[in-house]
């Protein structure tokens, strides 16, 4: 059951009149992913998201949940998806457990099990204390809890959040990546943001969209290893010159530092101890050496930027 | 599933002072007319049992009631109405909708059953008011039974355009106006009407008005009946291709 792939999105694209939001994206989502959707503001994140949920008809490409096609048989595929949209759809008149119920109804939950899947939701969600009350009186982080337990409270097969820990305390945000963990388990899980720690915290694969392309795609571990070290940071008590470290093997570019440090670009193997080595013959009194790791951020930031479109695709957005 | 939604709407409707404000305003203005039209038929009593085959009780009292009723439902409708879809849209919750296993068919019939239990309440208290005439005096039972009737069609019709209405927009207020503008329109449109001889008289048969009245005289037509009933099906069927459409274009 491990592998069984439970999204499978073949070449989605939609379009808003001439405006191209999502461009011929492709993926698949099997059970125990936990899948981060990363992208800046406007690049098509919640696009694919209401593909995916049937809130929005893709303009040509197709979806399957657990095999089944989401266009041919919505009612019975939907019944795999939960889905909590960037505005949780809570009705404000509503006390959280007279929603929920409503949730299970629509749902088609069998009427015996819905009580249970109602309080089962709820401490899931850390909603047992507030049951009774109405839900236009909860904080924005409670009624962001809310929405989430409506996500999850048929058990679907595929869980989709759209920047679901928007709005809540530290604390709550905690718990909440806790529990996408604990989903995650046994469910799969789809997860837009643009926190970029969170996608560390909690999923275990990457996807980033940019300008309606998936530019990139992989393991979070294959992006650890995208990851490695390209630069060292080096300091020395007797500054040698440019020449001799531009000369030692592996050592690509150099670059001097305001504060006399030192930054050694390299390619291939990490040079460090070929560099301690040079500076003990050579007596430039290393005192610091460390290996530069570029973040997820910079991965981010290189995929996304460097490209003027994008702020203007902002600032229209 | 679809009494679900229905029940959800109908519990919103009552959440809101509105609902309650509408059904007192509305019973208060109904009666205060009931009693009018007592009178009125008290006056004239001595004369109508000097009279062969006068109107009784349901022809001086309830049929009057009863077209007076209508034309408040015809104001107070768009207010009922006008949130039905729109607020959702606005609100964003018509997601919670869109990605749960039900279809748009099973929405629209649930919101609109919604409203329609809300007239039903409405109407069931209007009703009341001539059966307490049972206490005292002899009513023609049938006639109640058709205006009860007519006014549960045009109440249905009212609803079924509101609803499609308020799919239309995001703007409560506008989905009130241009369902206000529409019912009104519908109300009115025979009054233009000059037919030449042997032609047929198309916007008299638009008209809602014309197809009450036969009703309100206990005459059970079934163009009549079927005039709301395609006027239900035909709104309630825009609604659905609407909010297919929304996925559409949004």
């Amino acid at each position: 059951m491990s592998n069984t792939v439970l999204v499978r999105a073949t070449n989605l694209s939609r379009y808003y009149s001439q405006t191209c939001a999502v461009d011929d994206v492709s993926f698949e989502l099997a059970r125990g992913d936990v899948l981060g959707f990363l992208g800046p503001n406007g690049a098509g994140k919640s696009s694919t998201m209401q593909m995916l949920t049937g809130n929005l008809a893709p303009t040509t490409g197709g979806v399957e949940i657990t095999g089944i096609d989401l266009l041919e048989a919505p009612k019975r595929a939907k019944r795999e998806i939960g889905y909590l949209p960037e505005q949780p759809p809570v009705y404000r008149e509503l006390t959280v457990d007279e929603y929920l119920a409503y949730c299970a109804r629509l749902n088609r939950i069998a009427p015996g099990q819905q009580r249970a899947a109602v309080d089962t939701a709820k401490q899931r969600c850390g909603l047992t204390g507030v049951g009774r009350r109405l839900i236009g009186n909860l904080s924005k982080g409670y009624q962001q809890r809310v929405g989430i337990a409506q996500a999850i409270i048929h058990v679907p097969a595929v869980v989709i959040l759209d920047e679901p820990t928007v709005g809540l305390d530290p604390i709550q945000i905690r718990e909440i990546r806790d529990l996408i963990r604990e989903l995650g388990r046994d469910h799969g899980i789809i997860l837009s943001t643009h926190i970029l720690p969170e996608v560390q915290a909690t999923c275990n694969r990457v996807q980033i969209i940019h300008r309606g392309q998936l530019v990139y795609s992989d393991t979070l571990s294959g992006l650890e290893q995208q990851r490695r070290a390209t630069s060292l940071l080096v300091h020395f008590n007797n500054q040698p010159d440019a020449e001799a470290l531009q000369h030692i093997p592996g050592i690509e570019r150099i670059e001097s530092l305001k504060d006399g440090r030192w930054r050694l670009y390299f390619a291939g193997d990490d040079p460090s101890e070929v560099v301690v080595e040079r500076a003990v013959q050579r007596g430039w009194r290393l005192s610091e050496i460390s290996a530069e790791r570029s973040t997820l951020e910079q991965v981010f930031i290189e995929l996304t930027a460097g490209d003027p479109a994008t702020r203007h695709d902002e600032a229209a957005a | 599933m679809i009494f679900s939604i229905a029940a959800r709407e109908l519990r919103s409707l009552f959440l809101s002072p509105l609902a309650w404000a509408m059904l007192a305003v509305t019973q208060f203005i109904l009666a205060f007319q009931f009693l009018s039209y007592i009178e009125h038929f008290i006056e004239l009593q001595p004369q109508l049992a000097a009279l062969e085959g006068a109107p009784g009780i349901a022809d001086l009292i309830i049929a009057p009631l009863y077209a007076d009723a209508a034309v408040v439902m015809l104001l107070i409708t768009p207010l009922i109405t006008m949130r039905v879809l729109s607020e959702e849209r606005r609100s964003s919750t018509l997601s919670l909708l869109f990605s749960a296993p039900v279809s748009m068919t099973e929405i629209t019939l649930g919101k609109y059953l919604g409203v329609l239990g809300y007239f039903i309440v409405l109407l069931g208290l209007l009703t009341l008011m001539p059966l307490a005439l049972l206490a005292g005096s002899t009513l023609d039972l049938g006639k109640l039974v058709t205006c009860t009737l007519g006014l549960f069609l045009v109440l249905s019709a009212f609803a079924a355009i509101g609803v499609y209405l308020s799919s239309l927009t995001r703007q409560p207020t506008v989905a009130a106006v241009t369902t206000f503008g529409l019912l009104l329109l519908l109300w009115i449109i025979d009054r233009s009407a000059s037919v030449p001889e042997g032609g047929v008289n198309v916007l008299g048969y638009l008209s809602m008005l014309s197809h009450y009245d036969p009703l309100l005289k206990g005459l059970v037509n079934s163009t009549d009946i079927s005039y709301y009933l395609l006027v239900v099906v035909l709104f309630l069927g825009f609604t659905v291709r609407r909010l297919d459409a929304m996925r559409l274009q949004n």
